[in-house]
């Protein structure tokens, strides 16, 4: 049973297309990513979901009934806004309240509703406050609280830890997760946030440009990409140029624009011999000095980029490439330094090679 | 689709008031008095198109010398308001502290809430002969005997500015708040002397409120009445004076409604001119707050 | 150290000085109009002849105090009528256009909002005539061909409440347009999505969040209104407003203290309401 069904989804606004025959499922209790530069028409994607902008063409169905002829206040999808669109002219109480009374609900049920599910994300008491009086984390908590009291069939959330800071955004990832366990609502998240959709979803689709590049687990996207593009846009990678040089076996040998040759997994169906293609290598696979089976280059360390557990060599090869090797530890036992020559290695299967258009 | 049209009837409903207002109060009355400023009476309840009204215009030197003396006392009143109300916006916006900033500003707002009369009212107490400035000229020796402040330009002009140096004010404080100290201390640090940094930075910032604030006052002053009239007697020879002799006194409408047509004429010229010079346009002066 | 100010003394002491020399030149002529409201003397001038309050309260000629001055009183209720009229028609027509134009797409927009701008640089004077000529226009040719008498487009109380109206809607539409700028419309989407009706979220987010604005609009708007002269000059008919009153007062029988009262009266009444939009204002911005 799927929560939400968009099916050949598009939304043109005069030429420019924003959303292009989008199509997906989300199943019931999951929680779901879209992933996307800004400007590729994601925040397009939500407002058809919430109904405020109507599709050129394609369905939405919410529990296998369609809603597009549904009016936005009359669809049970709720949305916490990127900058949480919290009531200024009412208490936190009154803001959790908005949506019962609008139902017309009685006001001992409001009552009970209202500190049970401020009960639930663990803000007991603050019903009297005003918003202003608030954290941003609790005003994030706030904005859920008033969506999920109203018991919705998908939660839709738009960027909302955009404009917290960085620690406090780390600690919402975790809270956020708790909470949809916890609600056990399907959540629909947008973010042009990499390492936000890894951590918190159980499905990511990457959009570029109005379409889906692929949907997929995390660890699909990062481990098995489908396109240049969702190689480059999920986790960090090393992108190289290069020409085809030959096709054997699912490999192709690739000669780099700036000299040199690898060898790496064709990973869509427009490599061919001659053809321009992109190899993407991750930091972590590869590794300083000489390996076995696999690639080499040889090079010379430019520099060292110090930062923590994701501190990195800078490799510059004798073709003029600029390569990061990732280096977890990197206290007084390092053996390189800047000018040192030095060969870098990886295995084939962790060079990845993609077709380039035109 | 139906929400569309919901959007449809609603843009309907919300530009009914602003037609009828726009129509029906300034459009059509200013053509009214176009067309009455057109028209030659020849006998009662016979007219006929002409342009008589604006030919005894020019040929009687009283009408447009007034004219011409409304105008130039006008924008002398708008530089002076500016020149006297710059460092006082300028003081407020950028100088004062928090706290005093508010309680000037509205120090400033105050007597903008008063009306012309009563501000006109006070300076005739304050200048004429038994006024308090005489009686205290007087008290201190300086003077002999009674003397009679009023009914003067310098007066008029004084009191002019005095009513609409508030209007310059108020514009320019908003625009002076908006620009942030380190461009004036970028200014400073690119080897700017206060001169420079004040030619070349304060005042093109300050631009749209500065020709906000002479748009206004120059209308106001133009279009003022009762400050001119009080304070400068029957001889005060304001045009408006002129427009409202001939409507109420003379009862001469048709000449009244030509004299109302070279105001507006003549004033909506001059401001044209203004935004010309300055290169601003009315949307973003007069009504950027 | 702020870099704004003059940096030595001496300047720093000339620019106050200047300042305090403005705001003197601002208070005088108030100040004197104020003082002789309290004179015991049938001239507003010196000398001074002691304290009395009679200019406000006494009841016989010739210290007719201004509480007791029957046409002053009717020309105070005249002026509170129009102003609360007025102001109450232009805060309903202003809050269209502000809605029109900062909500609405159309073709010729920005020409559209010149021209509403435009009724604020139209001398008050013109717009007083020319709608006194519009409407006479209309009443005759109405009484020619129907042979109908419609007096309210003759001088008097409508034509003033028109009269003013057609300027102070440009005040009004531009006040409340600036507040409805700084609104969030993802509030009033967040709203919807929790399933309100388009009435309600007007109703409980838009014009709460505009509150503010609508009533400094009106303050603003009856402030104007009660003190303007030049628009209502050529519109007035027999039940003229306080300021039209105290004109003919002042032309025809001279200057007199029961005037400086009426100042001072005015003076207090004008400066209490702008205080209270000012702290109305500022009340509804920083909610702690």
């Amino acid at each position: 049973m799927h929560d939400l069904q968009c099916e050949g989804l598009t939304k043109q606004f005069g030429r420019h297309i924003a959303v292009n025959n989008v199509s997906f499922d989300v199943p019931r209790g999951s929680f779901f990513s879209i992933l996307g530069p800004s400007g590729c028409g994601k925040t397009t994607l939500m407002r058809m979901i919430a109904g405020f902008e109507e599709p050129t063409s394609g369905d939405i169905r919410i529990k296998g009934t369609s809603v597009i002829s549904t009016p936005p206040n009359k669809r049970s999808v709720k949305m916490v806004f990127q900058h949480l669109a919290l009531f200024p002219m009412m208490n936190v109480g009154e803001n959790i309240a908005y949506g019962l009374r609008c139902r017309g609900e009685s006001k001992a049920d409001i009552a009970r509703k209202v500190t049970a599910v401020l009960d639930r994300i663990s803000l007991p008491g603050v019903a009297e406050k005003q918003v202003s009086q608030l954290s941003g984390g609790q005003k994030q908590r706030i904005a859920i609280a008033r969506c999920m009291v109203l018991e919705p069939d998908v939660l839709l959330l738009d960027e909302p830890l955009g404009a917290l800071d960085l620690k406090l955004r780390e600690r919402m990832k975790i809270e956020l997760k708790l909470l949809q366990n916890q609600f056990n609502t399907t959540f629909l998240y947008i973010t042009h946030d990499q390492s936000e959709a890894l951590v918190m979803s159980d499905n990511v689709a990457v959009m570029n440009a109005g379409r889906f590049e692929q949907i997929g687990s995390p660890q699909e996207l990062y481990n098995n990409p489908r396109t240049g593009f969702v190689a480059g846009f999920v986790g960090d990678n090393n992108r190289w140029p290069g020409r085809v040089v030959t096709i054997a076996g699912g490999e192709a040998r690739v000669e780099l624009d700036a000299g040199g040759e690898v060898i790496a997994t064709v990973s869509d169906g427009n490599v061919r011999a001659g053809a321009k293609v992109e190899v993407f290598v991750r930091p972590e696979t590869i590794s300083l000095g000489e390996g076995k089976d696999g690639n080499r280059l040889s090079g010379a360390v430019d520099s060292l980029l110090f930062n923590g557990a994701n501190s990195r060599v800078l490799v510059r090869t004798t073709g003029g490439n600029l390569i990061e090797v990732s280096h977890a530890v990197m206290d007084g036992s390092l053996s390189v330094k800047p000018g040192d020559k030095s060969d870098i290695s990886w295995r084939r299967e962790h060079c990845l090679c993609f077709s380039v258009a035109g | 689709m139906p929400r569309s049209d919901t959007g449809k009837l609603s843009l309907i409903l919300l530009f009914m008031p602003f037609v009828l207002w726009m129509v029906l109060l300034i459009i059509l009355p200013q053509i009214g008095i176009g067309y009455l400023s057109l028209r030659e009476k020849l006998g009662p309840g016979q007219y006929t198109f002409s342009f008589a009204n604006y030919a005894d215009f020019l040929g009687e030197p009283v009408y447009w010398n007034t004219l011409l003396r409304t105008a130039w006392m006008s924008i002398l009143v708008t530089i002076l308001a500016l020149i006297v109300g710059f460092p006082v916006a300028y003081y407020i916006a950028k100088i004062a502290k928090q706290r005093s900033r508010a309680a000037l500003f509205l120090m400033c707002l105050i007597p903008l809430w008063v009306s012309d009369l009563v501000r006109a009212f006070g300076w005739i107490v304050l200048l004429r002969e038994t006024g308090l400035i005489s009686g205290f000229l007087q008290k201190i020796g300086l003077i002999g005997g009674p003397v009679e402040l009023l009914y003067n330009d310098i007066t008029v002009v004084v009191g002019l500015v005095y009513t609409v140096v508030l209007f310059m004010i108020v514009p320019l404080v908003s625009t002076l708040d908006g620009m942030d100290n380190s461009l004036l201390e970028a200014g400073y640090n690119l080897g700017g002397s206060r001169f420079t940094v004040f030619r070349r930075i304060v005042v093109p910032y300050a631009m749209p409120g500065i020709v906000a604030g002479c748009i206004i006052v120059f209308m106001l002053t133009a279009g003022s009445y009762l400050t001119p009239i009080l304070l400068g007697g029957k001889n005060s020879m304001w045009f408006t004076e002129q427009i409202y002799e001939q409507f109420v006194t003379r009862y001469n409408w048709e000449s009244g409604a030509t004299f109302g047509v070279l105001l507006l004429a003549f004033t909506s010229f001059i401001v044209w001119l203004g935004l010309r010079l300055t290169g601003q346009s009315l949307a973003s002066t007069v009504a950027k707050d | 150290m702020n870099v704004a100010a003059p940096q030595s003394t001496f300047l720093r002491w000339i620019y106050g000085g200047y300042m305090l020399a403005f705001f003197l030149y601002l208070a005088a002529p108030l100040t004197a109009a104020a003082i002789f409201a309290f004179n015991d003397s049938i001239f507003p001038a010196l000398p001074w002849k002691g304290f009395t309050l009679e200019w406000f309260f006494g009841s016989t000629e010739p210290k007719l105090g201004m509480f007791n001055d029957r046409r002053l009183m009717e020309g105070l209720w005249n002026s509170l009528f129009i102003g609360l009229t007025v102001s109450a028609l232009s805060v309903i027509v202003g809050t269209c256009n502000a809605f029109l134009f900062e909500r609405k797409q159309f073709p010729g927009k920005s020409l559209l909002y010149v021209l509403m701008i435009v009724p604020l640089v139209i001398p008050g004077v013109i717009l007083g005539i020319s709608i006194l000529v519009f409407a006479s226009m209309i009443a005759n040719g109405v009484e020619d061909t129907l042979d109908l008498e419609w007096d309210f487009l003759r001088p008097g109380t409508f034509l003033v409440v028109l009269g003013q109206f057609s300027f102070l809607v440009t005040i009004t539409s531009l006040v409340i347009a600036a507040r409805l700028r700084k609104f969030d419309v993802a509030l009033e989407e967040a709203a919807l999505n929790l399933g309100a009706s388009r009435l309600r979220v007007l109703a409980t987010v838009t014009l709460p969040y505009l509150a503010p604005a609508l009533f400094s609009a009106f303050v603003v708007a009856f402030l104007v209104s009660f003190e303007n002269f030049n628009t209502t000059l050529m519109l007035v008919g027999s039940d003229a407003p306080l300021t039209i009153t105290m004109y003919d007062r002042m032309v025809k029988v001279g200057s007199t203290p029961v005037l400086n009262a009426v100042s001072v009266f005015l003076m207090m009444g004008s400066g209490l309401l702008a205080l209270l939009s000012i702290v109305a204002q500022r009340g509804k911005d920083q909610p702690t």
